[in-house]
């Protein structure tokens, strides 16, 4: 499976939610599948994406979250999955990309590839549902299944090393922040 | 355990009063009773986080859900949350009320605490984070309320520390 793929599958299912995701190659694919008002582009702070996600959901319990993260990204913020399952907000889905891969600065493999378990880490930190995926319908019908359960879920989606030629794209990074903010303050 | 209750409230209350619904928080024997309150409280969130960084992430989803937040933390915590600070908070203009408590300058009697004492001040002037420096309670309502004024109309992060004449009731 594609990382690319997997967000045009789940694409359509987005337009309710409040989206974050990580810098590089996910925001750069989810942006060349369509931008939309509602979806944040974390581009550093590597790792916080799925705090940021935390504080939306625990902010807006009304609003479903959903967070496009890493590996590389969950392996710099692995409290944090504590953090998460510790408040558990039922409105979020945590969504780790894993392609066992640095891939944005030379694809140097991540501990994920010598057999750290990120669903693993993520149920033994105490999130009450995990999966792991590696196919298309397996992904979207974990996605549907974790946004039915209205329980946090991290569904961590194994995935091909491969990305876009390029990751800057013309949507500016503070554009995309009030923008954002907008969207949530008119829902 | 010296650490002052009244100063701690009157801190507390300040930050009720400016709005503030969710506070992020890692334990810090000068923020025990801070800690305390906003457990206690049902109008405040507290989120208890493994590393203060988390915090900076949380402020920011908070902020853009429109809800006012700070955050308490030792100077340490502070240090171990720069990252978060500069690129995600500073790059993104996000207004961050950062209560830190000052541990490590005068009076200080922890030997491990002296470094971060001595480079807390330093390091918030080269990340441009404007001080505001708590040392009295009859002027924290008023400087809390002024250091959050600061924070929305710049949208950045500022500092308020939490010195030891205010939070630490033996001399």
């Amino acid at each position: 499976m594609t990382r690319i793929d997997a967000l045009r599958a789940v694409h359509g299912r987005l337009e309710p939610c409040a989206v974050v995701t990580i810098m590089g190659a996910v925001a750069a694919e989810l942006q060349s599948i369509g931008h939309r008002e509602n979806f944040f582009y974390l581009q550093h702070a590597m790792g916080l994406a799925s705090s940021v996600g935390l504080g939306i959901a625990l902010s807006r319990p009304d609003i479903p979250v959903v967070v496009f993260d890493g590996d590389g990204s969950v392996l710099m913020n692995l409290g944090g999955l504590t953090t998460l399952a510790r408040y558990r907000p039922a409105n979020l889905l945590h969504v780790v990309f894993d392609n066992e891969s640095l891939l944005s600065v030379g694809g140097f493999p991540t501990a994920t590839s010598t057999g750290t378990d990120l669903a693993a880490m993520a149920a033994a930190a105490g999130v009450p549902r995990t999966a792991t995926v590696s196919t298309i319908d397996d992904f979207v019908a974990a996605f549907d299944a974790a946004q039915r359960a209205q329980e946090l879920t991290t569904v961590v989606a194994k995935v091909d090393a491969k990305g876009p030629a390029a990751f800057v794209t013309d949507l500016g990074l503070l554009e995309n922040r009030f923008q954002f903010q907008r969207f949530l303050k008119s829902r | 355990m010296p650490v002052s209750t009244a100063n701690s409230k009157i801190i507390f209350d300040a930050l009720k009063d400016g709005g503030v619904r969710l506070l992020s928080a890692l334990p810090e024997t000068w923020l025990v009773h801070l800690i305390r309150m906003a457990e206690d409280d049902p109008d405040v969130t507290l989120v208890r986080l493994a590393k203060e960084e988390e915090g900076v992430g949380i402020s920011m989803g908070a902020h853009l859900a429109g809800v006012k937040s700070a955050m308490l933390m030792q100077n340490h915590g502070f240090l171990a949350s720069i990252n978060g600070i500069v690129s995600g908070a500073q790059l993104y203009r996000i207004p961050l009320l950062m209560l830190i408590t000052d541990r490590g300058t005068f009076g200080e009697g922890d030997p491990w605490q002296t470094e971060g004492g001595a480079v807390t001040e330093h390091v918030l002037n080269a990340l441009r984070i404007p001080i505001m420096r708590l040392d009295d309670p009859a002027h924290v309502a008023r400087r809390i309320r002024q250091a959050q004024t600061l924070a929305y109309s710049s949208n950045r992060p500022v500092a308020v520390l939490l010195m030891r004449d205010l939070m630490w009731e033996v001399a």
